[in-house]
């Protein structure tokens, strides 16, 4: 019997010597669901992911991925998994076709050639079957990749970092296409640290230094988050920037292009402290806070709790 | 609880598809398949020659008078025979000497002992397996000066005359085999082996290295598959190129080196099969050990300079020293040399070569197994 849960993990841990590089990470993701994994570079994404389709051996935890015991059935986990991985890690002395062909057989795809054939059409590579994949650009050898871990029917993507590198456009189309599979049921899990794709994610995790701070749909984490923000203009910001930091009441100072950020989780104490601010030249303005607000909030005060 | 098959022949054929894709576009395999086999016959073409010692011999004893006996004892005596089984007939002696348990049979015919008496010259017959002929050379000679000086005290008195120069006996050698001492009747098909060993242990010790070192590995694992699809088929396609090296080595020992051929060409290139699969195993057992290619490479010298120098292909198998024997006998390329120059040079068939089958075929299976349990299904 189907569960509702795609992945149902609880306290996954994941050691490289000293280091704990993913530590007790519970998550939930609901089949059809889109879940955005956040998190700055080496704060555990990939190893959680690789986790999770038997790649690493868990150091701890437990769980369940479509229905399958994580930590035991992980060879059965594969064969409904299409993984994505962060590095272009198809076979670049074979061409486009002979990539998939390979694929094709380690599944044991059913009709295989036409499995093949639609495949190269719907990317759109029929003219270039037979291209070696290491003389692809960077953009196709992701479509490769994409349509790769697609084709023997996947019930659930790891994606990691799929969209690194890419241009805007291509990325647009992408998230298009991945919004289209899940509208079909398909549930993904998609490693980044574009904060803009996560507006397009159903479900967010973010994740820092191993620890998971956050999950949640992206209205809920602002809602927890409770954040309160003012944005400021008006000329030397980097001086005004080192004023404000360290107030009693600022939490936060953020530089944006030519805004900065203010911000703080005591509305009160906020507005007391940039009080003394608040005149010409500076143009100063409440403002919603963004998950990319949040996020640098969280990122900061998990340094702090470490410190 | 479902369960994924031990073994399957799609996943199986799909890493054997593949691997032939690869192969036949990565230069170092033609590299390795050509440059190899003709750089060590270039090298080894001219002969590697030493003075073995403790070669196993046997003893034919029709004679029954006591001349016979003395000279036994002097056979036993000396440094360069082992001689530790007597024949009653030449039958035996003969298949001793096919199946390589003895390397010399020493022939002491009937009334030897009267007809040297009488003065006349009785002929002993010597029987040598020249497959390696540098291991008989010296020991023929040896053989002379020894039944020489054996007779000194028996020849006393009236049959003092006897010791006159030309010797009291007439000692035949009768080499088998390779009745010319020709050494590279021995080296060229020895080569075979010894490009093998090299090759097949090298081209599959990069096998699995490559994929981790170029990131293809972390696709494969995330694939279902069983670590002997993947060893085994990363096999397969290599032994084609090491059919390639055998047909060269063949082709140029045929016609540059003149090697005669007397056994069954089929019957070598199926026992081939056999010993290049154990390298190709050696190989790609070390290519899960290692952590990178460099180190890959290193384990596959630590074990070609062994095969080399053990095997009886550098120095005649049997004037090594007991523990470097016994450790020869271990390596598959100590029998395949003995294969070889018995079905090129002996003509053995399928039956005298068991012996030397069994050995590589375990060889290979222990080796194999290795390979399959030390197989990384992780990454870490
Ligand atoms: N195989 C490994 N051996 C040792 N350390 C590793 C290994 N893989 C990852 N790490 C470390 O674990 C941490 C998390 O890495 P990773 O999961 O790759 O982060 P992310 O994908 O979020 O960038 C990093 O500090 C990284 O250096
Ligand atoms: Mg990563």
């Amino acid at each position: 019997m189907p569960t509702e849960l795609a992945i149902d993990v609880q306290g996954m841990t994941k050691r490289f010597g000293a280091l704990v590089a993913v530590d007790g990470v519970d998550l939930q993701v609901k089949r059809g669901e889109i879940c955005g994994f956040l998190g700055p570079n080496g704060s555990g994404k990939t190893t959680f992911i690789r986790m999770l389709c038997g790649l690493l051996r868990a150091d701890g935890g437990s769980g369940h991925c479509l229905g399958y015991n994580v930590i035991t059935e992980s060879e059965l986990i594969k064969f409904e998994v299409g993984y994505l991985t962060q590095r272009f890690s198809f076979y670049e002395d074979l061409t486009i076709q002979e990539n998939l062909e390979f694929v094709a057989r380690m599944y044991g795809i059913p009709g295989r050639q036409a499995a093949v054939r639609e495949c190269l059409s719907r990317l759109g590579l029929v003219d270039r079957r037979i291209q070696l994949a290491g003389k692809l650009s960077g953009g196709w050898k992701q479509r490769l990749a994409l349509a790769a871990c697609l084709l023997h029917q996947p019930k659930l993507l790891l994606l990691d970092e799929p969209t690194a590198g890419v241009d805007p456009k291509a990325r647009r189309d992408f998230w298009n296409e991945i919004h289209s599979l899940a509208a079909q049921g398909l549930t993904f899990l998609i490693a980044t640290h574009y904060m803009d794709e996560a507006e397009r994610c159903h479900r967010l995790a973010f994740i820092s230094k191993g620890k998971l701070l956050a999950t949640g749909s992206s209205d809920q984490v602002l809602a927890r988050a409770n954040l309160t923000t003012w944005s400021v203009r008006g000329p030397q910001l980097l001086a005004l920037s080192n004023d404000l930091t360290g107030l009693p009441g600022i939490e936060q100072v953020v530089a944006f292009g030519n805004t900065l950020h203010v911000s703080s989780s005591q509305q009160a104490a906020l507005e007391r402290a940039i009080a003394p601010f608040r005149k010409p030249p500076y143009i100063w303005q409440p403002i919603e806070s963004g998950l990319e607000d949040v996020f640098i909030r969280l990122m900061d005060s998990s340094h702090t709790v470490e410190a | 609880m479902k369960q994924l098959p031990f073994f399957s022949v799609t996943r199986f054929f799909a890493i054997v598809a593949k691997e032939f894709i690869q192969m036949r576009r990565d230069r170092m395999t033609f590299g390795m398949m050509i440059g190899i086999p003709l750089m060590q016959l270039i090298l080894f073409g001219f002969a590697i020659n030493s003075d073995p010692k403790h070669l196993p011999a046997a003893i034919l004893l029709a004679d029954r008078g006591s001349q016979g006996r003395t000279l036994m004892q002097a056979a036993k005596n000396s440094a360069y025979f082992d001689l530790s089984q007597e024949f009653e007939t030449t039958a035996e002696a003969e298949a001793a000497l096919l199946h390589g348990r003895t390397q010399f049979v020493l022939n002491i015919p009937e009334n030897f002992s009267r007809k040297l008496l009488r003065g006349e010259k009785p002929a002993l017959l010597m029987e040598a397996d020249a497959t390696d002929p540098a291991a008989t050379g010296n020991a023929v000679a040896a053989l002379r000066a020894l039944l020489n000086n054996a007779l000194q005290n028996d020849l006393k008195g009236p049959l003092a005359f006897l010791k006159g120069s030309p010797g009291p006996i007439e000692l035949i050698v009768h080499p088998h085999y390779n009745p010319e001492g020709v050494t590279q009747y021995n080296i060229v098909p020895g080569l075979m082996g010894v490009v093998l060993t090299l090759t097949m242990v090298i081209i599959t010790g990069l096998a699995i290295t490559r994929e981790t070192e170029s990131g293809t590995m972390e696709t494969l694992l995330s694939m279902p598959t069983r670590p002997f699809e993947v060893l085994i088929g990363k096999i397969i396609p290599y032994i084609f190129v090491g059919y390639v090296q055998v047909s060269l080595i063949l082709l140029a020992a045929r016609f540059i080196f003149n090697v005669p051929m007397v056994g069954s060409i089929p019957l070598l290139l199926a026992c081939a099969l056999i010993f290049i699969a154990a390298n190709l195993a050696v190989g790609i057992t070390f290519s899960t050990i290692a952590r990178n290619q460099r180190q890959a490479m290193q384990m596959a010298m630590f074990f070609f300079l062994p095969s080399l120098l053990l095997s009886g292909f550098m120095f005649p198998f049997r004037g090594m020293p007991h523990w470097a024997q016994t450790l020869g006998e271990i390596l598959p390329l100590t029998h395949f040399l003995r294969v070889v120059r018995g079905i090129l040079l002996k003509g053995s068939d399928f039956g005298d070569l068991i012996p030397e089958l069994w050995p590589i075929s375990l060889f290979l299976v222990l080796v194999l197994t290795g390979g399959g349990l030390r197989y990384r299904k992780t990454l870490d």
